[in-house]
């Protein structure tokens, strides 16, 4: 199955929402681009928690370009497209990995957000570009994660590194490092306890295991990925804000895409923080893991409601 | 909590008090402020929709416009609709007789924090003397069973599960029976979680419903869920029936929109909040206090509640006596800090006390609990004598033994005398009066904080420039203009205040 696809697949009920509530909108000879319908088209926006600013900018440009006008549905669908990519537009994100030696990855979010099930998918997909991967069991905190990852590795057979119950988590990353030194391991996932963005204690904490990893290579972690459940709505930009300010995250994974939510924040977290999104998560297989792009991101959502066929990529 | 929320509608609200007469034109900037406040805070469009138009209705009307402080009016209009709401509540669980087995089945989301609450349950009921099981139906995510296993352990619960069986209806059937045979009386069953657009699982959470037949079946919402979160609570309520919500994960800077938007789409009560990680954070839900909250009101009503549960009365009869007869020593203080420190982190209490909430804000990036630390070790490092009069005693020398003892810089010791003092003022002043004036004399002491942010928790910085002696003069003259000023509109208000009742 291609990315495209995968994608699609995800974003099926997204697609299928818009498309119900946006004919209703129309009628079969095109529609007055009045108050009332901006209002409606308003209302339908939000919905993908794209958030106040997106919403109205979107508005604004078709308030501009269409006011007082009868126009298509593909004309107005057209607007969103372009004008929501331009809001989206990112860099490709691809794993930066290592020159030489081991990359590190580190896994963070707050509690929930699907960190565990992401790293798994992240392995996978690394296994299966013929790379050598060890997890590191950084949360010591949450009863019983240890033991999750733990089924995990033995499920991908991939070796794991954990610590003893209620060790430092920075001493469990220390040593997940080393160990991949130590092995000659490509790639070392590490994994952190799910924390919420303002508990500054941890969110210290959340340095100090960098600080543990950089002991062992300066360099490193080369991607600190912040795991964002789709469903969260505004509150994303502070996660974004906050951890960014304590680890530097290089990029997001949007984590649980395949539901009836759109993960639509991460537009604004693009617009306020800047912050891209690496891969999306579209199921809870391990293969269900695929790589951001925008400009699909924004045809997989829109194609549904014009009933174009998708592109094959 | 709900923080963000309340910033938003608080600077939305400024707007509107800062008018000095409100016009229709005016007030429908100011609502448009609220909107998109509760917007940001992701209640769900059609709930903020109609929201609005309730609150617009009544707001333009006449009556309001002609009233006499209308301003105060247009909030509590607000107010009230939210309190609506969210309300009314229901905090029972109803539980059946103590010879009669209730059982509560949990469901929700993925990571909406499901185990960690079903543990958070169970310590209540336990604390109200049942004798509660857990009971792990979640046997779709790799070791769910250990981590309620675990937290049953940290609870001293029993917690039934069969790792070999993948069938949870003949988990939940087997643990009713295991149940009826101990003296069980609460079941808490901890189902998966998934997406609910999974009719598999959803079949599987109705199956569990009709053959265990639970008393309650409470949903777990993540308090950080976006505009999803209407979509998810009806397709669970459609299938379940739910009996009460829980929102969890409170103590972030959710802006818990979520709340009012799940209340008003399912109708279904919510029962309790999750408000940290550890296993005792779970509170009743109070719409009427949460909607002062968001207000930016405070909420003087859960701090008086936690405080009775937390601070000595004996002590706080003590303390209150003593204020009244004018004397409030560093010993005093050093006591209402350990106690506040008792209640929990401080940032969570300030943001409780009226007025306070900005406060906090401003304090942002200080970190309270070393502020906290730091103020107890200097106040530790003085003799009693220094304690009851600081500002009399304490000499340069003084200053920097305490410095010494504390392990701060003498300026830091300076800085808690002159606030002490400040506080000390303040603190018998409010002595005696009702809560109208201590309101009052809060905002002011807040004001006055705003001129000067540093106040309270002042961390290390330059010190500026040494000033010549005729700026000083220059600058005692004019706080001494302020402090006039003051006290002249203190006076004002005072028969303001008189006239208006």
């Amino acid at each position: 199955m291609g990315f495209f696809d995968k994608l699609k697949q995800g974003l099926k009920k997204t697609g299928q929402l818009l498309k119900t509530d946006v004919r209703d909108l129309f009628k079969s000879e095109g529609r007055l681009i009045d108050q009332p319908f901006l209002d409606e088209m308003r209302a339908l926006l939000f919905k993908t928690d794209m958030g106040y600013d997106a919403v109205e900018q979107i508005v604004e440009e078709v308030a501009t370009n269409f006011r007082g006008r009868v126009v298509t549905l593909e004309q107005v669908v057209e607007t969103w497209r372009k004008k929501l990519s331009e809001l989206m537009a990112q860099p490709e994100a691809p794993i930066r990995f290592a020159e030489s030696g081991p990359t590190v990855i580190m896994v963070c979010g707050v509690n929930g957000s699907g960190k565990t099930t992401t790293i798994a998918k992240l392995a996978y997909m690394l296994k299966s570009q013929g790379k050598t991967v060890l997890l590191g069991a950084g949360d010591t905190f949450r009863a019983a994660a240890v033991e999750q990852l733990t089924i995990w590795s033995s499920r991908l057979g991939v070796p794991i590194v954990t610590g003893a119950p209620q060790a430092h988590p920075a001493s469990v990353a220390y040593r997940a490092v080393e160990e991949s030194i130590k092995t000659g391991i490509d790639v070392c996932i590490v994994d952190t306890a799910g924390r919420l963005q303002t508990q500054k204690n941890l969110m210290a904490e959340l340095t100090k295991i960098q600080e543990a990893i950089r002991k062992q290579l300066p360099a490193a972690p080369h991607e600190v990925i912040l795991v964002l459940d789709a469903t969260t709505g505004q509150n994303g930009i502070s996660q974004a804000i906050k951890f960014t300010e304590a680890v530097n995250c290089t990029g997001i994974v949007l984590a649980k895409l395949d539901g009836t939510a759109k993960g639509g924040v991460v537009v604004a977290i693009r617009q306020q923080v800047g912050l891209p999104v690496k891969y999306i998560g579209v199921g809870e297989k391990p293969e269900d893991l695929a790589p951001f792009s925008p400009e699909e991101f924004v045809r997989a959502l829109f194609d549904e409601v014009t009933g174009e066929p998708p592109r094959s990529s | 909590m709900f923080e963000a929320l309340q910033d938003g509608l608080g600077s939305a609200l400024k707007t509107l008090r800062g008018q000095g007469k409100l016009t229709e034109s005016n007030m429908r900037d100011g609502l448009k402020l609220v909107e998109r406040s509760l917007l940001e805070a992701d209640v769900s469009f059609p709930v903020v929709r109609e929201f609005m138009s309730r609150v617009s209705e009544q707001a333009v009307g006449e009556k309001v416009l002609k009233a006499l402080n209308p301003s105060q009016q247009v909030v509590g209009i607000v107010y009230q609709e939210l309190v609506n709401l969210m309300g009314p509540v229901d905090h029972s669980l109803h539980l059946r007789g103590p010879n009669d087995m209730t059982v509560l089945m949990m469901c929700g989301l993925q990571g909406s924090g499901k185990t960690t609450t079903t543990g958070k349950l169970g310590r209540m009921l336990k604390q109200r003397g049942r004798r509660p099981l857990l009971v792990a139906c979640d046997l779709q995510r790799p070791a769910a069973i250990d981590q309620l296993h675990v937290l049953g352990e940290q609870l001293e619960i029993p917690v039934f599960s069969d790792r070999t069986n993948k069938d949870p209806v003949a988990v939940a059937n087997a643990a009713v029976r295991e149940a009826r045979k101990q003296t069980i009386d609460t079941v808490i069953l901890d189902t998966a979680g998934r997406l609910h657009i999974d009719e598999e699982l959803m079949a599987q959470l109705e199956r569990i419903d009709r053959q265990i037949g639970p008393q309650q079946v409470y949903l777990v919402v993540d308090s950080m869920t976006g505009q999803d979160a209407v979509n998810s609570a009806k397709v669970f309520n459609e299938r379940l029936e739910l009996d009460g919500v829980i929102m969890t994960k409170l103590d972030g800077d959710a802006r818990g929109g979520a709340a009012l938007s799940v209340k008003q789409v399912t109708g279904v009560p919510i029962k309790f909040i999750g408000t940290g990680e550890h296993l005792d954070a779970l509170e009743e839900f109070h719409p009427d206090r949460m909607a002062g909250r968001i207000l930016g009101q405070g909420d003087l009503l859960t701090l008086v509640e936690k405080a009775q549960q937390e601070f000595d009365q004996d002590e706080m009869a003590r303390q209150e006596e003593r204020l009244r007869k004018g004397e409030f020593t560093l010993d005093d203080f050093r006591k209402q800090l350990s106690q506040i420190g008792r209640l929990g982190p401080l940032q969570k209490v300030m943001g409780l006390i009226p007025g306070m909430s900005a406060l906090t804000d401003m304090m942002g990036d200080v970190d309270h609990e070393k502020d906290m630390k730091r103020l107890l070790g200097i106040i530790d490092s003085m003799t009693p004598a220094e304690r009851r009069s600081p500002s009399k005693t304490i000499d340069q020398s003084r200053r920097r033994r305490i410095a010494t003892g504390a392990g701060v810089e003498p300026r830091e010791v300076a800085d808690l005398v002159r606030q002490f003092d400040a506080m000390a003022q303040m603190m018998t002043s409010l002595a005696g009066k009702g809560m109208r004036e201590r309101m009052k004399m809060m905002r002011e002491l807040q004001s006055g904080m705003m001129q000067n942010p540093d106040g309270l928790a002042k961390k290390k910085g330059s010190t500026g420039k040494r000033l010549t002696p005729k700026e000083k003069a220059k600058l005692k003259k004019e706080r001494e203009k302020e402090m006039r000023r003051r006290k002249r509109e203190q006076k004002r208000g005072g028969d303001g205040d008189g006239t208006e009742e």
